[in-house]
């Protein structure tokens, strides 16, 4: 291959663009699929991001024509995209538009979709180059890769690629986890798949990254000598909405806490990886996840709950159990804290303590690092009633960016210190205008670039630590349940307090 | 907007802090200074662009309007922070002798530690990085294609002045066309042996592309005069066929290739606010821009003296 004259290292002005390709999206009148997939797709174009004769292939169950696929991805597009609307980026990026009609077990359908996709070859120039977006149930993977396979769909011809895309979850349990895995890597190999979870995007792990270690203020005091516990919290105000069949059954342990959360940790436990690449990035958070040891009691140390009926931002909400389609007997938890430990050195004794939930205070993700107290303040009692502990938190979302509590002097006062805040909001500052999570992703697996996100083994050591949770929780008793809008059960509240400490108010 | 009236540096600094607590917060959240350097007449645009480039680079934004230098020296400036944005701005019209020594008065007003940029909307010194208000700063915008007079050479002017940190808003243009070509050329493998670019008769940019098609390929690089708008033609030539992307209407490109259908792309022409965004996305000097317009003087060189040769 020859070395492209065009291209230099030094020349970081130059956006990447993929070569000749198409996305081939499964499950596209789906929510996500409208609302956040073709969406992305369309700023990427606008952008200019997307290779020159880029396609993009619709897989549905409706009796549609290429022209009812281009007008639903239009409508989405106009009202979800975050780039204005231009009608010649539109016009260029609908020629490519097709769709197919048909179920994940008609033959006939995986046929035309071959068909498709060799006519998009001729006509647009994608040169065999597709990937595979599964936007779809779990339970239809299994289908759907293995008429991939059949067809003939997975198989690349020479110096070209297929990928596949498969969104969280990534299995309900370990078990299920490497059926999955047996599934996909028996079709494709595995730097072909791309295990995404949108919600941690590349954005936020690198934000992650570079806060921790092109700093040198903070790797110092970052372990068991200064830190004194951390909190991670993902917090939602909303309910289950319309997702009752995904939901029931899967609940916040497996739904948030499995992915979301232990990456989360992982990357702010995690030791300073030999290089930035996604390889060396996985060893250490693999060593992470590996070392956690769950708290001897889970009795004592984890706690799960169902909202309950009530006022949530000033809107009166029904309980989990009023929601449409969940069953009176459900015992799915709603929200989940659990108490982990790290064994390494960096981390001995300092726990970490996460919680998950649904119908909270507000929208927020965050994770806290919280400081352990000075020793003998040279003050007086009284004058430090106020002062708690520091913390560093980093925000994940919305308005990413970082607060640092520490202790100040009350101005005019004799002696008297209280806890301030310093925040800075990097979402107003440095995003170029925030690549939104899906845009990197798309880009990334059109480019081949390995991901940042999970891979096998990560999560497999994932259900390794939330199993034996969530198999204790099955077996004993019900959910606690809590009252919407407020921010969870005492049971979590005597949890943490069990260790003399307590939540933070996100 | 707070206009101050035969002011200082120091109370405009005063006065941007009274107007941050004004507004309920005195907390910063700007990452670099901005300043440009413009007439009466273009001052409004170009508060306009900054203002809206540094909401991707939250920024201190100053611009600075020379008047007559003749008289007594007199520094007036109208003060604001936008309302739904993070930077604040202040225009600062300076007459007489100070404005002689506009450094004076920007000096003070910089950001601490943090970068500065000095953008020159429309006229440009003919060497920036000597400039005394070029001195301060990381990072030299200017725009040929938007000089006032003999826009031909202002190009070449800015070329031969070319200092690290200095970049000129013509470059920022083709990065969508050379992004596209060098994506062309990523899966492809014969050699290109010559290339040709059509534009209007004057356009700085196609210069650069030029440039560096001319500096990258190491082939000889024609240039054509088009209705444009901007530039229109772009072919590189291989043994296989000619790799052409053409945009007549600045707006919507076709990318054709050899043994491939021809593919549309959209190419917009962009607005200097999106521009300065790109430019203030990365402080550091441009390399592949210093070896471009190295490229361009040393072609241009050539030229001429081929050209007194003839004659």
């Amino acid at each position: 291959m020859n070395v492209n004259p065009l291209r230099d290292p030094q020349d970081r002005r130059l956006p990447q663009i993929a070569g000749p390709c198409g996305l081939v999206i499964f499950g596209v009148t789906g929510d996500r699929a409208r609302k956040k997939l073709m969406p992305a797709v369309y700023d990427l174009a606008n952008r200019g991001l997307l290779p020159p004769g880029f396609s993009l292939v619709g897989f549905a169950r409706r009796d549609w024509a290429d022209q009812d696929f281009a007008r639903i991805v239009h409508d989405s597009v106009k009202e979800h995209a975050r780039t204005e609307f231009r009608e010649e980026v539109w016009q260029q990026l609908s020629e490519g538009f097709r769709f197919v009609s048909g179920d994940f077990s008609d033959d006939l359908a995986f046929e035309n979709l071959r068909q498709t996709i060799e006519d998009l070859d001729k006509v647009r120039g994608t040169d065999g180059n597709h990937a595979f977006y599964l936007s779809i149930p779990p339970r239809f993977f299994s289908d759907v890769i293995g008429q991939l396979k059949e067809h003939g769909l997975a198989t690349p011809s020479e110096e070209s690629w297929r990928r596949v895309v498969v969104e969280k979850p990534f299995g309900s349990n370990l078990e299920t986890a490497r059926e999955l895995n047996r599934i996909i890597s028996g079709v494709f190999p595995s730097e072909s798949v791309f295990l995404i979870d949108h919600y941690l995007g590349k954005e936020t792990v690198q934000n992650i990254l570079a806060l921790r270690f092109a700093n040198a203020m903070f790797e110092p005091i970052w372990n068991a000598n200064y830190v004194d516990h951390v909190q991670i919290t993902m917090a939602e105000d909303i309910g289950i909405g319309g997702r009752a069949g995904y939901y029931d059954g899967i609940g916040a342990a497996r739904d948030v806490i499995q992915n979301h959360l232990l990456q989360l940790m992982a990357l702010i436990a995690m030791e300073e990886p030999t290089s930035f690449d996604a390889k060396s990035l996985r060893i250490e958070k693999q060593k992470v996840l590996g070392s956690v040891v769950l708290p001897q009691r889970l009795d004592l140390y984890t706690a799960h709950a169902q909202y309950a009926e009530g006022w949530s931002g000033g809107i009166k909400v029904p309980g989990y159990k009023q929601e449409p389609d969940i069953p009176d007997t459900s015992r799915t938890e709603t929200f989940a804290a659990i108490k982990l430990n790290i064994e390494t050195r960096r981390w001995a004794n300092v726990p970490f303590y996460l919680r998950a939930g649904k119908r909270l205070g507000r929208r927020v993700t965050e994770v806290a690092v919280v400081f352990k107290r000075a020793p003998h303040l040279p003050f007086t009692d009284t004058s430090t009633e106020e002062l708690t502990q520091n913390a560093l938190v980093i925000r994940i979302q919305p308005d990413e960016g970082i607060t640092i509590r520490f202790g100040s002097k009350v101005p005019g006062t004799a002696m008297e210190i209280r806890d301030v805040s310093m925040d800075f909001a990097y979402g107003g500052s440095f995003t170029e205008t925030s690549p939104e999570a899906y845009e990197r992703l798309i880009l990334d697996v059109l480019l081949g670039e390995p991901p940042l996100f999970p891979q096998q083994k990560e999560v497999e050591l994932s259900w390794k630590i939330l199993d034996p949770i969530i198999e204790y929780w099955a077996k004993h008793g019900k959910p606690d349940t809590y009252e919407s809008g407020t921010w969870g059960p005492t049971s979590a509240d005597k949890m943490i307090a069990r260790d003399g400490r307590v939540w933070r108010r996100p | 907007m707070i206009e101050l009236t035969g002011t200082n540096s120091s109370a405009i600094a005063e006065e941007f802090v009274r107007a941050r607590r004004k507004a309920g917060s005195p907390a910063m959240g700007m990452v670099m200074t901005l300043i440009f350097v413009v007439s009466e007449e273009d001052a409004e645009d170009a508060m306009q662009a900054a203002r809206s480039a540094s909401r991707e680079h939250p920024a201190r934004v100053l611009g600075v309007i020379f008047g007559d230098a003749r008289g007594a020296g007199q520094v007036d400036a109208q003060v604001g922070i936008g309302s739904g944005w993070t930077g604040e701005t202040a225009m600062i019209r300076l007459t007489g002798e100070v404005s002689k020594h506009p450094e004076s008065v920007v000096l003070p007003l910089l950001l601490p530690d943090s970068p500065v940029v000095v953008w020159w909307p429309t006229k440009a010194p003919e060497n920036p990085a000597t400039d005394p208000l070029g001195q301060l700063a990381n990072r030299r915008i200017t725009d040929a294609s938007a000089a006032p007079r003999s826009k031909a050479k202002a190009m070449l002017t800015q070329c031969e002045t070319y200092a690290p940190g200095n970049t000129d808003l013509a470059w920022t243009r083709i990065t969508g066309w050379r992004a596209l070509l060098a994506a062309s050329l990523d899966k492809f493998e014969s050699k290109v042996t010559s290339a040709s670019v059509a534009a209007e008769r004057i356009s700085p940019s196609a210069d650069l592309l030029s440039a560096w098609l001319a500096d990258r390929l190491k082939v000889k690089v024609t240039r054509t005069s088009s209705k444009g708008p901007g530039i229109t033609d772009v072919v590189l030539d291989t043994k296989e066929g000619p790799i052409s992307l053409v945009r007549y209407d600045g707006k919507l490109a076709m990318l054709s290739s050899p043994g491939q259908p021809d593919r549309p792309v959209a190419l917009k022409r962009r607005d200097i606010a999106e521009l300065l965004a790109e430019e203030l996305r990365r402080l550091d000097p441009d390399d592949i821009y210093a070896q471009t317009v190295k490229k361009l003087s040393k072609l241009s060189q050539a030229t001429t003296s081929s050209s007194t040769k003839k004659s």
